[in-house]
């Protein structure tokens, strides 16, 4: 059976800069650590692993492993958790999206939205396993809500971070 | 369309391997930290690299404050000024009875030549986010090392205490809430003096009574407040309140089920006590028997 695929864009899109990897980052390192309310804190999805996911499969030569590592590392800090357990999930998540990569780019952007929910609650599962293996105790199902409304996010995410290679050579055209 | 690269370019360690590198450095770490607690320079300076971005984060609620607090209406101050006159003259009242006990309570225990039990000082501090993790209940605030914040000092806001700090960064410290689960507080029941534990339920706004006899004399409505023996926590420091009890003869201990008097979910300022423990230490367990019956004791 063959996957229904993508149309084939037909705009011509710069190569993305490393400054803008880095500031897109940056930002939902930045949202990850705004104060949420208590009440909707469980249904906020992981802003990092979502653009670690989409650098992963758009850019694979230029971003990986190591800085999703990083990454996960600055996460745990922020959060207070034991040292390494969303650096594992995110070494993981940056793996899948690497090896995924091509398939994943070739069907429809609502396709691609169920590829993601899948690896997004995949990183939640390597957190949650880490917490029990060190004591803690079932989350109620909400815990995993985050990582659907992330899924639903991947379209938005997907539009915002292709924006500037978008933008610029058209403005080189005029 | 299925084309692998072309092998002169160069790729490093194929994605497998480095997955495999990046997972066991990660439960290298998870272990490490787990279990030797050996990584505390390291989290320091991330937390380090972290603030800016963790300050930026708060300024817009912080914008937000300020400007709500910059637009009320000549009409909000003056009532607020009136309720706060009121306020004041009850207070002054309770101060004098108070100044006056205090003294009172200082002759009582000179002439019973026990110690003073609150040298203690108040650092005013500011909650800067709560952590998004829904394992636990913990928040972070403003003051750090840098304004001798210390681990263990307790955490409390006008009506009741908070929780602790656990962990202190340069201009940050991690304050553990009284509803982590991990948390227990050790609290006596102002009724008739009964103590007890007191265990975060994990969930917002519960705690829990552990380890009650089903027959002992809990009543809805009691009120609970830190007995200070836990060495942590201050005495007398209100707590919390009982809520509800389910007695269940099947089950060896009562559920007893107690809201914090803090608003320990909804408050951004809050106060750090600096208290000295001045309990004398343990005695050491000297028993002959006592020893001999546990072994080489520790």
């Amino acid at each position: 059976m063959k996957p229904r695929h993508a149309a084939p864009s037909r705009e011509v899109i710069a190569p993305v800069s490393t400054a803008f990897i880095v500031a897109s980052l940056l930002i939902a390192l930045l949202v990850n650590l705004l104060p949420w309310p208590q009440s909707i804190v469980t249904f906020v999805p992981d802003f990092v692993s979502l653009t670690v996911l989409y650098w992963c499969i758009h850019q694979p030569r230029r971003f990986g492993f190591t800085t999703a590592w990083l990454l996960g590392l600055l996460m745990d800090v922020a959060n207070g958790t034991l040292f390494g357990q969303h650096a594992l999930a995110y070494a993981v998540l940056a793996y899948a999206g690497i090896v995924l990569h091509r398939r994943v780019l070739r069907f429809t952007m609502r396709d691609q939205v169920l590829h993601v929910i899948p690896l997004l609650l995949m990183t939640d599962l390597i957190v949650l396993a880490v917490r029990m293996a060190v004591g803690a105790e079932l989350p109620g199902i909400g815990y995993f809500a985050g990582s659907f409304i992330g899924g639903l996010l991947w379209p938005a995410a997907c539009f915002l971070l292709t924006l500037p290679q978008r933008l610029r050579p058209r403005s080189e055209y005029v | 369309m299925e084309h692998s690269p072309p092998p002169f370019f160069k790729h490093g360690p194929a994605p497998l391997a480095r997955l495999l590198l990046c997972s066991l450095l990660s439960i290298a770490l998870l272990i490490s930290d787990a279990h030797y607690r050996y990584l505390g320079g390291a989290r320091q300076v991330i937390a380090f690299a972290l603030y800016p971005l963790q300050r930026l984060a708060d300024a817009p609620g912080a914008l937000a404050t300020h400007l709500s607090e910059f637009l009320v209406t000549r009409g909000t101050l003056r009532s607020e000024n009136a309720r706060l006159t009121d306020q004041h003259m009850h207070d002054a009242v309770t101060l004098q009875k108070y100044r006056a006990l205090e003294l009172e309570n200082a002759q009582l225990r000179g002439l019973l030549g026990m110690r003073e039990r609150y040298p203690s000082g108040i650092t005013a501090a500011e909650i800067v986010y709560s952590e998004r993790d829904p394992f636990i209940r913990k928040v972070v605030i403003d003051k750090g090392t840098r304004q001798q914040i210390r681990a263990g000092q307790p955490v409390i806001d006008q009506a009741g205490v908070i929780g602790q700090v656990t962990r202190v960064y340069p201009w940050l410290a991690e304050v553990t809430l009284i509803t982590d689960k991990q948390h227990m507080i050790s609290v006596q029941n102002l009724r008739n003096g009964l103590r007890a534990v007191l265990a975060g339920h994990g969930a917002d706004g519960q705690l829990e009574l552990k380890f009650i006899p089903l027959n002992a004399d809990f009543q809805s409505g009691d009120q609970l407040a830190t007995s200070g023996i836990d060495g942590v926590y201050p005495p007398g420091l209100p707590v919390a309140v009982v809520a509800g009890i389910e007695r269940n003869p099947a089950e060896l201990f009562a559920r007893i089920i107690c809201k914090p008097l803090a608003g320990v979910a909804n408050h951004a300022q809050v106060l750090v006590l600096s208290w000295e423990n001045t309990a004398p230490p343990l005695p050491q367990e000297e028993h002959p028997a006592a020893t001999k019956k546990t072994g080489k004791g520790k």
